[in-house]
């Protein structure tokens, strides 16, 4: 079977991050629907958005000013958003469950596991199932005929540097949280980013104000990066586009790595 | 394993206020004390999944804050709260488990089927975790410790929440392990384990220990030969106190009790008998470890 054969692929190297991940896809085997699902949504949008609203809409305003379809301009943004919502999720919930409620992280330290290991391991975890949902999804972009330009190959590897943002951000939010009404919070968070990223409309349908407010929003940048190169829209500003992204998983991740040690290890 | 000055604080609270102890090799050491004294605490330090405040700690002859995997990689710990991973089945708990510690898999699964005969959770093989009572979970985590082999097994209250088939069954492999000559350092609340196993053991009280000795040595230095349990009529319960001042060469006033320590359980039979206190009944039995456990640390419940 297919999971085997990735379990003996990624431990062969045999080190502790990746002895985390065999945990991991152990759990995944059990559960594929889970993991089927996680893929499925965003392209069931996409679908609905290709089939359903873009006939409404017609062309739309894209990136360097031209007209592209509706599909074309949305399908980005939700691989953005699947992205994001993706490392949250994993980073958030999944941490949360596995040291409050689980003591999965317990029962690992009590090995010769280490807590870089333990958080390696998550966040590599994490990036494998992005990965996988990422080319899934650019590959039923490319069968529609919403890709237009060879760039798209690079917003696979944009979707894995928002996972490495949100899921930094994320753990370091978990390590704060103390009971599930928390996890709440994170829900209403990701909601408006969802919607009000320039996710479903080009940023020019907002007031100016609107617009500055719009750029702080982290998933703001992953679309647009991600839009952008599956448009072949290519500038130099996508490079701050990334720089944000960044700044983003090196900041949460400090945060995440001192406190999971503390909390971890009292 | 060496502890000098040993401590730890969370905060303001000092859960382990500077002990000293050894615990040599293929010896099984105890540790008892009421709740919050500071067992746990200082058992994870010892398995280096907790930091010293204070003081210095050599475990397998290593030290725990630069060598804490080399530790952990030699020890089976049993935590007080069971960690099993609740999104796998039996075996596939003991199989990560393995893989954990860096085991072959061939390794682990050769492994697996002895483990669970262990455990006595052959017939569970394939359930989920979750199914399992908690005895059986205690079990999974008590056999799960060993996958590794380990020089040394750290036991927090292992047995708590076992039947008492399932805690001879536990106490006899433990003494399988003994034999094996592996060490062992446990806590438990059961006197009656403590004297089954412990070559050794310290009792500790507010985070520090207040004896240490074989548990015939602790019964002798804290609780004397004999005991005479003296209970009152109801609405009695503390009347006779003044009125046993004297007998015996040490009174403990329990909530529902007195228990009277002396040599000749005979002599302070006549004695309260004579003392013309009305007592409801007198039962004799020979000092235990309780009777020591309570010595130490039991006033504090009363008061
Ligand atoms: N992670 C922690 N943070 C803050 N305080 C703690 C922590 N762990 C333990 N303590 C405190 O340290 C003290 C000693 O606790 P410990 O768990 O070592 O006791 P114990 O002897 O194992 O008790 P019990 O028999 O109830 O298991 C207690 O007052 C407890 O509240
Ligand atoms: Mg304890």
């Amino acid at each position: 079977m297919l999971t085997g054969q990735l379990i003996a692929a990624v431990t062969t190297r045999g080190s502790g991050a990746s002895r985390v991940i065999e945990r991991d896809l152990l759990v995944t085997r059990n559960n594929l629907m889970v993991f089927v699902s996680g893929f499925v949504e965003p392209v069931f949008y996409l679908f609905a958005i290709d089939v359903g609203l873009g006939r409404l809409v017609g062309d739309v305003t894209g990136p360097d000013g031209g007209p592209v379809s509706y599909a074309a301009f949305a399908a980005p943004a939700l691989l953005a958003a699947s992205a994001m919502n993706g490392a949250v999720y994993e980073s958030t919930f999944g941490i949360f469950f596995k040291m409050r409620w689980g003591k999965l992280y317990d029962a690992m330290l009590a090995t010769p596991l280490t807590p870089t290991d333990v958080a390696l391991g998550e966040i590599g975890w994490s990036q494998l199932r992005g990965l996988a949902y990422a080319c899934a999804f650019m590959t039923v972009m490319v069968v529609m005929g919403l890709v237009a330009s060879p760039w798209a190959v690079l917003a696979i590897p944009a979707a894995i540097l928002m996972g490495f943002a949100f899921g930094a951000v994320g753990m370091a939010v978990a390590t704060f949280m103390r009971s599930w009404v928390d996890l709440d919070m994170v829900n209403l968070a990701l909601l408006p980013l969802f919607l009000f990223s320039a996710t479903f409309y080009p940023l020019d349908v907002y007031p100016r104000s609107l617009q500055m407010l719009t750029q702080l929003s982290p998933l703001y940048h992953g679309v647009a990066l991600i839009r952008s190169l599956t448009l072949g829209t290519i500038g130099p500003g996508l490079l701050l586009h990334v720089a944000f992204l960044a700044a983003m998983a090196v900041v949460g991740g400090i945060v995440a790595s001192r406190r999971l040690h503390e909390q971890l290890l009292p | 394993m060496v502890a000098r000055g040993l401590t730890k604080r969370f905060g303001e609270l000092t859960a382990v206020d500077a002990i000293d102890f050894d615990v040599h090799t293929g010896e099984v050491f105890g540790f008892l004390g009421p709740n919050g004294a500071g067992k746990t605490s200082t058992m994870r330090m010892i398995g280096a999944v907790s930091p010293l405040t204070g003081g210095t700690l050599q475990v397998l002859d290593r030290d725990p804050a630069t060598d804490g995997a080399e530790i952990r990689a030699r020890l089976g710990v049993v935590p007080q709260e069971n960690t099993v991973d609740e999104e796998l089945s039996v075996t596939d708990n003991l199989y990560i488990y393995g893989r954990y510690f860096g085991m072959p898999r061939a390794q682990v699964r050769r492994r697996i089927p002895e483990l669970l005969e262990f455990a006595q959770l052959t017939d569970r093989a394939d359930d989920k975790v979750t199914v399992l009572s908690g005895g059986m979970k205690r079990r999974l985590v008590i056999a799960r410790a060993l996958i590794n082999t380990p020089s040394m097994v750290l036991l927090d209250e292992p047995t708590t929440g076992l039947d008492p088939q399932a805690r001879h069954l536990v106490w006899d492999r433990l003494h399988e392990l003994t034999r094996q000559g592996v060490t062992l350092l446990l806590t438990t609340h059961y006197m009656d384990e403590a004297e089954q196993l412990c070559d050794r053991l310290v009792v500790m009280s507010d985070a520090t220990i207040v004896a240490e000795g074989s548990p015939r040595e602790l019964i002798a230095t804290y609780a004397g030969r004999e005991v005479l349990e003296v209970r009152f009529p109801p609405g009695h319960r503390y009347a006779g106190w003044t009125g046993l001042d004297g007998i015996g060469s040490r009174r403990e006033v329990l909530a529902d009790r007195v228990i009277i320590y002396g040599d000749d359980a005979e002599q302070l039979t006549s004695a309260v008998t004579h003392s013309g206190v009305e007592v409801a009944s007198m039962l004799v039995r020979r000092a235990s470890l309780e009777d020591v456990f309570l010595r130490l640390t039991g006033r504090r419940l009363i008061e």
